[in-house]
């Protein structure tokens, strides 16, 4: 037990004897030294390590339909504690450019971890950040496999002053008009997905398409129809009809059926996880890849890969294009560190959403050894703007704006002939930075101070 | 027969109150070593007691099994913080108002699904409640802030606030006349709150009225020959129990000034459910254990990894050690499903009647040793 | 029009997913009077020895990439194909008929032991009880798959010949447009016989006929000194078959993955209550009612007019319909 949770307990005791005391709804609420500001003064800022260790909360689907997806986050970041305390084969850290951690913990203290289940939902989430904030003590937490729930925890951030490294999440919101001081994202969004299959689309198939959306009824769905169509919009396709469909609807015939009368010679899938996978493989059943529209072979794009979908569509996969954040398949010497890495450990690559968590702790380890302390705001600071290189990303910013990472992003085809197991992707092209970056001001938002 | 106010039960009920007011009140100290003793998990525990001392109240007394009360905590979670936004960051008005607009959309709810019986009801609550899901998730969004759930913004209106000049720095956070419910505080006010309803729930189990939900429990056709109409109880019993669940969602926007569509899915109906009869349907004591173990499993048990693991059994040789671990790593972390499956199963074929059950029988066992023991 | 005759076929084959669903669940609830939330769990270890028949076909040879370096990738080359070629593949290709033949006697294996471990303790308790101990079983066998299998969702395709669609409109003459999936189609015809054997047998059978004598007056069967408990086993595990069945013609259409049961769970006991609780025609009917009307309230045209409605109408029907007729559409008090 931290020396916090002692402090915290002890608190409780004397609040239970005066409230005892009292016997009164009154005093069992009011004593004054509850208060946060209090509190705060104490300290300059929440979970301040103490004695030899710092402790990262890593909390990560482990029920539900994204479990998979979760285990895998969980490898990558034991794997990024490992390195950082200089055991194992230091990973990235052979790569990452400019690199102030030492090898020896953070701040020369060892780092630690303890793990929790976001159950994919909201309020599973924040109990069990707020568990690890309040029990455990962390100093940072990271993880997740989805967008509303990384804007559920991201907000708690803000209000325990806990720092939040989000894992998965794509929604433009993220780092949009729900943006927060206290959460960070390395991953890209729906909009650079946008950005980033526009050219290809128009080189593989035209400017004369008229397309037809299929989207997941909330609101990563909504933001991603919004960016696509904006896009291919702009290069001149039609969109015939964007049609929302229920979350795990399961089977989509009666959204599918309709495609085939639509005049449309585009389906875009604007699903993730389980949804895209059933709207895919049925989408296939239907017989629309083999259709000819207005000429044209019919085609369907899924904006947002992740191999966990391309394993669960199977064959359906094989030349559907879509975006990812990053490919074990990369040869650039930061993407070879991690994978040879997380390969030696574990037997098989790390999947995008791995990198992404182990990047995020390795940013927010190395983020505290700039700044020199723990405290938040400092941290903050150090993160903000920073540049760095050797990620597997190429050059990369964490624009101080929106807390977003501006980086190479890949648009990738599902593998023709794969030669592996793991080989269900290819890349189609690395997209620059330059062609998926945006101005801060699109989506609104506010950061918030980095004062609780 | 309807008359159950003699002053011995008076007089225990007294007694079993104030126990029950300590134990609650002392959470803090005696759940530490258990490792629950901090305050997001206190506040849940009171929460979900809350919700499941009211569920009980319809389901242990009636007999009716509901399967949407989840909407009406959804209900009360979205109405407080409708409150905060437009009103005032002060608890009080968002319980008070998240209770009302709880028991008016019990009501309605109830009016309807209470024209039949047994399953039939059943599943006219849970259509009731998947529809309110589905909207609030999808359509609604406006209202609910959909996936991403409606959240407290510093630049809400605040009406009431800015009358009084209260003036809200950082994010928001709900309080009372400047006591902030987040943290300990925010566990006692939820604590306050649980063992009021605890007391109203108890004077419902001991009144004519309870005991009219009792009779209609027993024999809704008996009781309708004795010149009972049995619908205007049964309604009020399911309004009251829809505004315990009000209140349940009010406090977990008070603490936590979030609310999302997924406390109205079928599975959130589906936990207060088997919180109830894990515990012990129709006891008093029964639904607040039932809701602690679960909260418990979830928060607790999914936390362990193989470190804390080793950790927790470093007692045992080495050998031992690892064996242990691993035969226990299956069923905590991602394993804790499993382990309240178990649960459910063992308590349920061992212990009919649930955990309070287990209890009666500890009791029993040790009554009938002191009666020996006489002889 | 061919619009709505997709959508039609659309209802159809919906309707008979939720009706063979729903058939096993009431029949377990007329005879028995035991509501099973484990029921689910059944269709899902259907879907799951379709996936297990396909692992098993496809036990590949393994001959290792090795451009890769840092950890082992292999290309898999399945044994069946090695040694027979051709047929090998065909083999392999028909993993999920197969799995049909294989998943009867497991599935009546598993409702056996089911019946008589658990389910028969539980004849005389409460619905309450019988709800949480089925559901602790689901939760179980759930959390079994997904440690055996993962979480993620399996592709098991449908044999290559029905793989494809249908040219329904160009058969007829009518709009090029009207095609539908074989294995949609085959599966409609799958749940229409299965639903018509179980009739056959209930009406046209001594066995059946003293059952649906069980159902109506338990203990009247039992004076005439007929062992109608054992007939009960049997019906249960009949109903798990049915269930299993179901699961393993659905893998195709949408890759099974653990939760698969859950999903299906509270759909299916709406319908089985709209039908009338222990009703078999009824839960038919209305399996059958509720896939159409999603199908049609899902069409564009009525989505623009009302939005939204497509997410809610399967309860906005259960509504109505257990308002107007109090024991839903084929229930007698």
């Amino acid at each position: 037990m931290s020396d916090d949770v002692k402090k915290y307990n002890t608190l409780s005791r004397r609040g239970f004897l005066k409230a005892g005391a009292a016997a009164s709804v009154v005093a069992a609420t009011a004593p004054s030294f509850f208060i946060k500001d209090a509190w705060a003064a104490e300290h300059n800022f929440r979970n301040v390590p103490k004695g030899s260790s710092v402790k990262f909360g890593f909390n990560v689907p482990q029920t539900g339909a994204y479990a998979d997806e979760g285990a895998d986050e969980l490898r990558a970041f034991k794997l990024a504690v490992k390195h950082i305390n200089g055991e194992g084969d230091s990973g990235l850290m052979n790569t990452m450019k400019p690199l102030s951690l030492k090898g020896n913990g953070v701040l020369g203290k060892k780092v630690e971890y303890v793990t929790g289940d976001t159950q994919t939902k909201s309020d599973a989430a924040r109990a069990s950040a707020k568990r690890m904030i309040e029990k455990d003590g962390v100093i940072m937490w990271s993880g997740g496999s989805s967008s509303g729930v990384a804007i559920a925890q991201q907000s708690l951030a803000q209000e325990m002053g806990v720092i939040f490294m989000s894992g998965l999440t794509h929604s433009n919101d993220t780092t949009g008009k729900d943006k927060r001081r206290y959460g960070f994202r390395h991953f890209f969004n729906a909009h650079m997905s946008g950005a980033a299959l526009g050219p290809v689309l128009e080189k593989e198939m035209g400017k004369d398409r008229r397309a037809y959306h299929l989207t997941a009824d909330y609101t990563w769905g909504w933001t991603q129809e919004e960016s696509i169509k904006n896009t291919t919009e702009a290069m001149g396709w039609e969109t015939v009809k964007a049609v929302r469909t229920p979350l795990g609807a399961g089977d989509f015939s009666q959204y599918i059926t309709p495609v085939l009368n639509s005049g449309a010679d585009v389906l875009v899938l604007n699903h993730y996880g389980k949804d895209m996978i059933n709207s895919l493989t049925q989408a296939v059943q239907f017989g629309l890849r083999d259709k000819q529209v207005n000429g044209k072979d019919f085609q369907i794009i899924v904006p947002l890969y992740s191999r966990l979908m391309a394993q669960g569509a199977g064959e359906n996969i094989k030349g559907i294009l879509g975006t990812t954040n990053w490919n074990w398949s990369l040869t650039d010497a930061g993407s070879q560190a991690f994978v040879k890495s997380f390969g030696k450990e574990y037997g098989f690559p790390p999947s995008q959403a791995a990198h992404t968590c182990y990047v995020q702790t390795l940013l927010y380890a190395n983020a505290c050894e700039m700044a020199g302390t723990f405290a938040p705001c400092e941290v903050i600071s150090a993160l903000e703007g920073f540049k760095f290189d050797g990620m597997g990303n190429g050059p990369t910013e964490y624009r101080a704006e929106d807390h977003q990472c501006f980086k190479e992003i890949l648009v990738m085809r599902g593998n023709e002939k794969p030669s592996s197991q793991f080989d269900l992707l290819e890349v189609v092209q690395q997209v620059p930075r330059s062609q998926v970056e945006y101005d801060a001001k699109i989506f609104g938002g506010e950061l918030g101070s980095c004062k609780v | 027969m309807y008359t159950s106010i003699d002053p011995s039960t008076t007089k225990k009920d007294t007694m079993l109150l104030t126990a029950f007011t300590l134990v609650v009140l002392t959470m803090p100290l005696w759940l530490a070593p258990l490792g629950a003793g901090y305050p997001d998990l206190l506040q849940k525990f009171a929460i979900f007691g809350i919700f499941a001392v009211g569920y009980n109240i319809l389901f242990g007394l009636t007999g009716y099994l509901s399967f949407g009360h989840a909407a009406f905590l959804g209900v009360g979670s979205y109405t407080a913080v409708w409150t905060f936004k437009l009103l005032s960051m002060n608890a009080i008005p968002a319980v008070i108002l998240a209770m009302i607009f709880a028991g008016i959309f019990a009501a309605v709810i109830g009016f309807f699904s209470l024209r039949r019986t047994g399953i039939y009801f059943s599943i006219l609550t849970l259509a009731f409640a998947q529809m309110s899901y589905n909207m609030a998730y999808s359509v609604l969004t406006p209202i609910t802030n959909g996936e991403t759930g409606l959240r407290v913004l510093q630049e809400d209106p605040r009406v009431l606030d800015k009358l009084f000049g209260v003036e809200a720095q950082g994010s928001p956070v709900s309080s009372i006349f400047g006591i902030q419910m987040s943290g300990y505080s925010g566990f006692y006010f939820c604590a306050v709150m649980l063992i009021i309803g605890f007391y109203i729930s108890l004077k419902i189990f001991r009144s004519p009225f309870g005991m009219k939900l009792q009779a209609i429990k027993s024999n809704q056709t008996r009781m309708e020959y004795t010149g009972y109409n049995p619908k205007p109880y049964l309604l009020t019993a399911f309004v009251i129990s829809g505004m315990y669940a009000g209140l349940a969602g009010s406090l977990m926007a008070v603490t936590d000034p979030l609310a999302g569509a997924e406390r109205m899915q079928w599975t959130a109906s589906g936990e207060v459910i088997l919180m109830t009869i894990l515990g012990g349907v129709g006891t008093l004591f029964g639904p607040l254990l039932g809701a602690g173990i679960i909260k418990y499993f979830e928060n607790i048990f999914s936390a362990f990894n193989e470190a804390s693991l080793h950790e927790v059994f470093a007692f045992l040789p080495d050998w031992l050690e690892n064996i242990v671990v691993t035969l226990t790593h299956p069923f905590v972390g991602e394993g804790w499903h499993l382990t309240l499956g178990v649960l459910f199963m063992l308590v349920i074929i061992f212990l009919p009647g649930g955990i309070m059950e287990g209890g009666r029988r500890i009791q029993a066992k040790f009554s009938k040793k002191a009666a020996t023991a006489k002889e | 029009m061919d619009t709505i005759l997709l959508q039609l076929l659309n209802g159809l084959d919906k309707g008979g997913a939720y009706a063979l669903i729903a058939l096993g669940l009431t029949l377990v609830f007329g005879t028995l009077g035991v509501v099973n939330f484990a029921h689910g769990a059944l269709f899902m270890l259907g879907a799951f020895i379709a996936v297990s028949v396909q692992k098993l076909l496809t036990i590949s040879a393994k001959v290792r990439d090795e451009s890769i370096t840092f950890f082992e990738a292999y290309k898999e080359t399945p044994y069946l194909e090695l040694w027979w070629g051709d047929t090998g593949t065909m083999i392999i290709d028909m993993a999920v008929p197969i799995s049909i033949i294989v998943a009867i006697p497991i599935m009546l294996l598993i409702g056996l032991i089911m019946e008589r471990g658990l389910i028969r303790h539980f004849y005389k308790r409460d619905h309450a009880d019988q709800i949480l101990v089925t559901f602790g079983l689901a939760i179980v066998l759930q959390e079994i798959v997904k440690a055996l299998y993962g979480a993620n969702p399996i592709p098991t395709p449908a044999p290559d010949i029905v793989s494809g669609s249908a040219q329904i409109g160009t058969f007829l003459g009518l709009s090029e447009n009207l095609v539908y999936p074989w294995w949609r189609l085959i599966y409609l015809g799958f749940s229409l016989s299965i639903i018509a054997a179980v009739f056959a047998f209930l009406h046209m059978t001594t066995f059946g006929m003293v059952v649906r004598a069980g159902m109506h007056n338990r203990e009247m069967v039992g004076l005439l000194g007929i062992n109608i408990e054992k007939r009960f086993t049997i019906i249960f595990g009949l109903a798990a078959v049915v269930a299993g069945l179901a699961g393993v013609m659905y893998t195709p259409i949408l890759p099974p993955d653990y939760h698969i049961g859950m999903d299906f769970l509270v759909l299916s006991f709406v319908v089985v209550v709209v039908g009338g609780m222990g009703s078999l025609g009824g839960a038919v009917a209305a399996g059958f009612l509720l896939g159409i009307l999603q199908s049609f309230a899902s069409m564009n045209e009525i989505k623009s007019l009302i939005p939204g409605i497509d997410q809610i109408i399967i309860y906005l029907v259960a509504v109505v319909i257990l308002l107007v007729r109090p024991r839903g559409l084929m229930g007698k008090d």
